[in-house]
C-alpha cells in the first residue's frame, strides 16, 4: 500500500488525499517528537563520550534491534518466541566463525564482506527453521518450543569445541576496516548501530503495513478465518519468522563487532529471557517499543549497582529489580511502557476537553 | 496397546525391533567383534542405567510441570526454580537433622506451600490468560533465582547419601566373561536404584490417584473441560490449588532427588526446565504416561549420548524433539 502511495507521489503533485495516506503510513513524519529524537539520536556523538556513546546507546541500539525482531513476532504475528536472542548469537558465532579472530583453528579467515552475508543467510535459515518448527503447534507451546531450541543451543555451544570454542567461545573477532576507517571506532560504530536499527526501524513499519503484514495480523487475529478465506497461515507465519530472523541475525552482527568475541555467556537462558523482558517492558504494540525497554534496560544494568549501594542495599540483586520490575509491568500495563505513556495522555486529553468525547456517544 | 499395533504397523515394529535390540543388548554376552566396534559392555550397560535412573529424576520433575499444565494451561517456567528451591531446602533439612527421609517431607511441603501461594495470590487474578500468566512465571523464576542466589550463594551443594544407601549393589547382568571362564556381574549405586524404584512407585500412583479416585476423576474432566466442571458445581479453584500444590510438591521432592544424584548450584534451575520442557514436548503435553515415556527417551539419549558422542549429545536430545514435532506435534501420547 505504501509503495503505491510513494509512487503517486512523485507522479502527480500531492493532493490531500495521497498525504493523509503518506502521513497514516508513516506517523513520524507528522511528529515533532520523533523529529527530535531523531535530531538527537544523530547528533549524539557531540554530546556524549565514548562510554555513553557505545556502553548505553549503541547497546540500547543493538539489544533495541534484537527486541524489535521479537516485537515483530509477537506483536503482528502473536507468537512469543523466545530463540530471537539465539539466532542473533548463532549470527554472531557465524560472522566469529567465517570470518578472522584470534582462534585460527576455528576462524575460517573469509573477509567481512563474505563473512557477514554469509552469516546473515545461515541465521536467517537458522531462524526460519526454528520458526517452522514451532509454528506446528500453536499459541502458547511455542514459547516452550522456542525456549527449549535456545536452551539446547546454548547447551550446545557450552559442550562443542569444534566449531563454537565450548565455554571460551571465539575471542578478537576482527571488525571491517574500509575506506581507511576503523569501523569499531566508537563514532563510527554508533552510526554503524544507528543506520541498522533506523533501517529495521522501518523495515517493521513497512511491512506491517503492507499487505503481508495486515495478512499476518489477521492470522494473529482469527487463524481459522484467514484460512478460510484462503491464506496459507502457515507460510505467513514461517515468512514472518524468517523475517524476523533477519533482523536479529542483524542485531546478532552488530554485537559480535561490538564486543569483538562471542561465548555460550552471550546467548545463555537468561539472556534470552532478557529480549523478552526488553520487549515487554517498551511495549510490543509497536515498533518504537523495543528501543525504550532497551534503554531502560541497559540504565538500569549499567547504574543499578550504584543505585542499589546508595539506598544501603547489596549491589549484586540487579536481576531481582529486573524481575520485579517485569512482573510489575506484566501486571499493571500489559502494552508496557508505551500503554502507560497512552493511557497517562488520554487521561490527560479526556480530563480537560471532556465535551468533545460526550458527543460522539 | 493392540489398537495402535493395528493403526501404525510400521511404527510398532519400529518400536518392537528397537526393544528387542535394547534387550538383547543388555542381557547378551557382548561377541568381541561388537565389544570392539563401539567398546566395553560395562559401559554401555552404564549409561543405559544412568540414563533410566535419569528419566526417573525427570519423570519426577516433568509430571507436575504436566500436570499443572494440563489442567491449568498455565505454562509454568518458574517450574525450574521450584525444583531448586526443594532442593536447598531438602539441603538445608538433612544437614540440620541428619535425616535425609525428613529432607524429602519438608521439601514437598514447603515447595507445595509456595506452589500454593503462587496459585492463591498470583494466578487466580489471571485465569485464562494463558501469556500474561507465562509471562508472570518467567519474572517469578528471575526473581526467584535472585533471591536463592542471595541466599546460598553460587556454591556447589551436594545431600548427603545415608549410610544405607551407600555402595555399589550387584546386579544379575554379565558384563563381561573372564579368561578363567568366571562372570563378572555387573554394580551399580543403590542409592540410585531406590530412587527410580521410587520414582516408579510415586508414578503409578499418581496413575491410580487420577484414574481411580473422585479427585482424579474431577482433575480429568478439569483437564478436558474446565468450564463445564465449574458449572456443574465442582469447586474448580480449590481442585487448582490442590494440584498446583501437588505439582509444585514433585518439583520439591525431585529437588532432594537431584541434589543426591547430583549437585544443586545456580543454574540448575534451568537445566531442569528445559529438560522437562522437552520430555512433555516428546511426551505429549498434559499427559502422565507421555512424561513417564517421555522422560525415559530422553534420559536415554542424553546418557548414551554423553557415552559416545560427547560433543552433540545434546544434539540428540533435541533432534528426537524435532522429530517428535515433525512427525506427532501433539506429543506421542497425547490425545487431541
Amino acid at each position: 500500500m505504501s509503495l503505491m502511495q510513494g509512487t503517486q507521489l512523485r507522479s502527480t503533485p500531492p493532493t490531500s488525499a495521497a498525504r493523509r495516506a503518506f502521513i497514516r503510513a508513516w506517523p513520524e513524519f507528522e511528529n515533532p517528537v520523533a523529529w527530535f529524537v531523531a535530531l538527537i539520536l544523530v547528533i549524539m556523538p557531540l554530546i556524549a563520550n565514548g562510554f555513553f556513546l557505545i556502553e548505553i546507546f549503541g547497546t540500547t541500539l543493538i539489544l533495541g534491534t534484537i527486541a524489535l525482531s521479537l516485537m515483530f513476532l509477537a506483536g503482528y504475528g502473536g507468537m512469543v518466541s523466545l530463540m530471537q536472542l539465539t539466532i542473533a548469537g548463532f549470527s554472531a558465532y557465524m560472522v566469529a566463525v567465517f570470518g578472522v579472530s584470534a582462534n585460527t583453528n576455528i576462524s575460517l579467515g573469509w573477509p567481512w564482506w563474505l563473512a557477514t552475508p554469509m552469516a546473515l543467510a545461515l541465521a536467517t535459515a537458522f531462524g526460519t527453521l526454528g520458526g517452522a518448527l514451532a509454528v506446528r503447534t500453536e499459541g502458547i507451546y511455542t514459547i516452550m518450543i522456542t525456549l527449549a531450541i535456545g536452551a539446547a543451543f546454548y547447551y550446545f555451544t557450552n559442550q562443542n569445541w569444534a566449531i563454537f570454542g565450548g565455554h571460551t567461545g571465539i575471542n578478537t573477532v576482527a571488525t571491517p576496516h574500509i575506506w581507511g576507517i576503523d569501523w569499531r571506532n566508537d563514532v563510527a560504530f554508533y552510526y554503524v548501530a544507528l543506520g541498522v536499527a533506523a533501517i529495521c526501524y522501518f523495515a517493521v513499519q513497512y511491512v506491517s503495513r503492507a499487505p503481508f503484514g495486515l495478512a499476518l495480523q489477521g492470522v494473529r487475529d482469527n487463524p481459522r478465518r484467514m484460512a478460510a478465506l484462503g491464506f496459507n497461515v502457515n507460510a505467513h507465519r514461517v515468512a514472518a519468522y524468517a523475517f524476523a530472523s533477519f533482523i536479529a541475525a542483524l542485531g546478532g552482527v552488530l554485537q559480535v563487532w561490538n564486543y569483538r568475541q562471542i561465548s555460550p555467556g552471550s546467548v545463555s537462558v537468561n539472556a534470552c529471557i532478557d529480549i523478552l523482558i526488553i520487549a515487554v517492558v517498551g511495549g510490543i504494540t509497536r515498533p518504537v517499543g523495543p528501543y525504550i525497554g532497551a534503554f531502560v534496560f541497559v540504565i538500569l544494568r549499567t547504574f543499578a549497582l550504584d543505585l542499589l549501594v546508595k539506598f544501603g542495599l547489596d549491589g549484586n540483586r540487579f536481576r531481582l529489580l529486573i524481575g520485579l520490575g517485569f512482573l510489575a509491568i506484566v501486571f499493571w500495563s500489559s502494552d508496557g511502557m508505551i500503554g502507560l505513556w497512552e493511557r497517562w495522555r488520554r487521561r490527560n486529553t479526556t480530563a480537560s476537553p471532556r465535551t468533545r468525547r460526550g458527543g460522539h456517544g | 496397546m493392540a489398537r495402535f499395533i493395528e493403526r501404525h504397523p510400521a511404527w510398532a515394529l519400529i518400536a518392537i525391533v528397537a526393544i528387542a535390540v535394547l534387550l538383547w543388548l543388555v542381557f547378551a554376552i557382548w561377541p568381541p567383534g561388537l565389544e570392539q566396534a563401539i567398546g566395553r559392555k560395562r559401559v554401555f550397560l552404564n549409561a543405559v542405567f544412568n540414563g533410566i535412573t535419569l528419566g526417573g529424576l525427570y519423570f519426577l520433575v516433568a509430571s507436575g510441570f504436566t500436570l499443572i499444565f494440563g489442567l491449568m494451561r498455565n505454562v509454568n517456567l518458574a517450574h525450574g526454580s521450584l525444583y531448586l528451591f526443594g532442593g536447598y531446602i531438602g539441603y538445608a533439612i538433612s544437614t540440620w537433622t541428619g535425616s535425609w527421609l525428613l529432607s524429602f517431607i519438608v521439601a514437598f511441603i514447603g515447595v507445595a506451600l509456595v506452589g500454593v501461594i503462587l496459585q492463591i495470590v498470583v494466578f487466580r487474578r489471571m485465569e485464562g490468560q494463558d501469556l500474561r500468566q507465562t509471562m508472570v512465571t518467567i519474572g517469578l523464576s528471575i526473581v526467584f533465582a535472585d533471591l536463592m542466589l542471595w541466599v546460598f550463594g553460587g556454591d556447589f551443594y551436594q545431600i548427603q547419601t545415608p549410610a544405607w544407601l551407600i555402595g555399589p549393589i550387584q546386579l544379575p547382568l554379565v558384563t563381561a566373561i573372564k579368561s578363567s571362564g568366571e562372570p563378572v556381574y555387573l554394580g551399580y549405586p543403590l542409592v540410585r536404584l531406590v530412587i527410580f524404584a521410587a520414582s516408579v512407585v510415586i508414578g503409578i500412583a499418581m496413575w491410580l490417584a487420577l484414574n481411580r479416585t473422585r479427585v482424579g476423576m474431577i482433575v480429568r474432566a478439569g483437564v478436558d473441560d474446565r468450564d463445564i466442571l465449574a458449572a456443574t458445581g465442582v469447586r474448580i479453584q480449590l481442585v487448582f490449588v490442590l494440584v498446583f500444590a501437588l505439582g509444585a510438591g514433585l518439583a520439591g521432592i525431585a529437588g532432594v532427588v537431584g541434589g543426591t544424584f547430583q549437585s544443586l548450584s545456580p543454574g540448575e534451575d534451568t537445566r531442569f526446565l528445559l529438560a522437562s520442557l522437552v520430555v512433555v514436548i516428546v511426551g505429549g503435553m498434559g499427559s502422565i504416561p507421555g512424561a513417564a515415556l517421555g522422560a525415559i527417551i530422553i534420559g536415554l539419549a542424553e546418557q548414551l549420548g554423553s557415552v559416545y558422542i560427547p560433543t552433540y549429545a545434546i544434539v540428540v536430545t533435541f533432534l528426537i524433539m524435532v522429530l517428535v514435532l515433525a512427525l506427532r506435534p501433539q506429543g506421542l501420547l497425547a490425545r487431541r
